[in-house]
């Protein structure tokens, strides 16, 4: 992609960004739709100088929720994965029990968190670490075991040691697909940490859309799912631009 | 009169799984001098691949002997061996120079020095300049020249061939093997060539050894008495139509 043709698309989707809100405006506004139903993107930027929100603490909750479960299932899972590949005795033991594990639906883990670690940070941020965790293990274990053969071959044929093929070729072969798993996770990390607040919890955007609920401020749970956007969409950016720095273009896994 | 540099006496090998039993090659009897460019010939099944795996060190053989190396041509199994697949299996994330030293990395040469061999190397096969490229800016023919590089690296005694142009295109395959012989002749490795090309086998080689499946067995070995340097209008000679249908002879296929 040319400098000229990434500029052009970086500006048509911004300009359909714009769109897309104007859009919400004009509907709002024109079609007198009442404030409670749903709010002008101006009312919704309203709802941030509200100060008995505490818009400011609840966002660092929530990102440490997100980012802090996040990044236990990054270390967590890329570990799990190297285990598993190592051994095989491990690997056949327990990939099975991990792909029993991965079929609870996480947000059935909730009420056992918080019973566990009780209200607040831990117990969320375990919610978006189970659910995060799995497509990293898989993928990571996946790009791992993806070494052809012959190359094998070529190593074992001038005694190259177990830990020369990890270090040379497994690993880093396999970073693309740890990326392409930390993408997804990144997604799942957010959605879980909200659930979690959902389900328990005294601080943060998703315990904040709950309490403005009741006095029907719809503006401010628009803001709210905004900010819960805005987490995700820097958390995905991080991932990608680190991508970029570390896997070769063409070894990239879509 | 001196030892050969290879002597294979009576080398069979058989596979077994599940209970049956395979016989993957067998009554392989031939020797090869120092610095000969032998190919092996015949069709899939006929054991070319398992005797070049035996041949690495890969496989251990069941029947018969295997002898590499002699007095003037002391061999060490651990690191005398180049390998050069159908496909080129570089390392993606890796530069074409820093793909080429992998035998001499895994091998714990000094780092200084391979650089510099690799850099030749690339030269001699034709990639002087494409040092700092990435394997996908390299078309197949490229890819394989630094495939062919990075068998000759660590400077092996024996380079081991498995169809490393039957990937190719037709025209770039007969201009790889003008390449090859160069190659060979400025290098003055021995070279094991494994094709299932009868021209091929015919074209490069100074003996040529035939092998038939069902039973994988070897036919015969000839001496392809046609002069070097070899040309591409030699194809068309008598004497080489002549050794043509001996192969296809001694394959049953007249």
């Amino acid at each position: 992609m040319t400098a000229g043709e990434s500029a052009w698309r970086i500006g048509l989707a911004t300009l359909a960004h714009v769109a897309v809100i104007l859009a919400w405006h004009l509907f709002t506004t024109l079609g007198n739709v009442p404030k409670f139903v749903m709010p002008t993107p101006w009312d919704t930027v309203l709802a941030l100088i509200q100060p008995e929100y505490r818009w400011w603490d609840n966002i660092l909750v929530t990102a440490a929720e997100i980012y802090g479960g996040y990044l236990l299932a990054v270390g967590g899972g890329v570990l799990a994965a190297l285990v598993f590949t190592w051994s095989r005795w491990l690997d056949a033991a327990f990939m099975p029990v991990l792909v029993s594990f991965n079929m609870i639906p996480k947000v059935a883990l909730g009420p056992l968190f918080i019973v566990w670690f009780s209200y607040g940070l831990l117990p969320n941020a375990l919610i978006a670490f189970s659910i995060a965790f799995f497509p990293i293990v898989l993928t990571t274990a996946r790009g791992l075991r993806e070494v052809e053969p012959d190359l094998l071959d070529l190593v074992r044929s001038l005694r190259g040691s177990k830990w020369q093929i990890f270090v040379k070729i497994q690993l880093p072969g396999a970073l693309p697909y740890i990326f392409s798993g930390m993408k997804v996770a990144a997604i799942l990390a957010v959605a879980g940490a909200i659930v979690g607040e959902f389900l328990g919890s005294d601080k943060g955007l998703g315990y904040l859309m709950l309490q403005v609920q009741v006095t029907l401020d719809t503006a401010a749970m628009f803001m709210a799912v905004i900010l819960i956007s805005l987490l995700g969409v820097l958390l995905y950016a991080l991932v990608i631009v680190l991508e970029r720095l570390v896997v070769v273009r063409d070894a990239r896994v879509s | 009169m001196t030892e050969p540099f290879i002597r294979l006496q009576g080398v069979r090998k058989v596979y077994r799984t599940r209970g049956q039993e395979f016989l993957a090659v067998s009554e392989v009897t031939f020797d090869v001098e120092a610095g000969e460019l032998v190919t092996m010939v015949g069709p899939s099944g006929c054991g070319k691949s398992t005797l070049l795996k035996i041949l690495a060190g890969l496989h251990p053989h069941d029947g018969g002997s295997v002898r590499i190396g002699n007095q003037a041509n002391p061999f060490d199994p651990s690191r005398d061996i180049g390998m050069v697949f159908q496909q080129a299996l570089l390392l993606k994330w890796r530069r074409i120079l820093d793909n080429v030293m992998l035998p001499a990395e895994i091998l714990g040469l000094p780092a200084k020095a391979s650089r510099e061999r690799a850099r030749d190397l690339l030269a001699m096969v034709g990639l002087a300049g494409a040092e700092d490229k990435y394997p996908y800016e390299l078309s197949g023919g490229m890819q394989q020249r630094t495939a062919i590089a990075r068998a000759l690296v660590h400077d092996p005694k024996l380079v081991l061939m498995d169809e490393p142009f039957g990937a190719l295109d037709a025209l770039t395959r007969e201009k790889m093997n003008l390449e090859l012989l160069r190659i060979w002749r400025e290098s003055r490795k021995t070279i094991l060539f494994v094709t299932h090309g009868i021209a091929e086998a015919v074209f490069l080689a100074t003996r040529t050894v035939v092998l038939t499946a069902g039973p994988a067995r070897m036919a015969d070995h000839i001496r392809i008495e046609l002069p070097y340097p070899r040309t591409l209008d030699m194809k068309t000679t008598a004497a080489f139509g002549d050794y043509s249908r001996r192969i296809y002879h001694l394959l049953g296929m007249e």
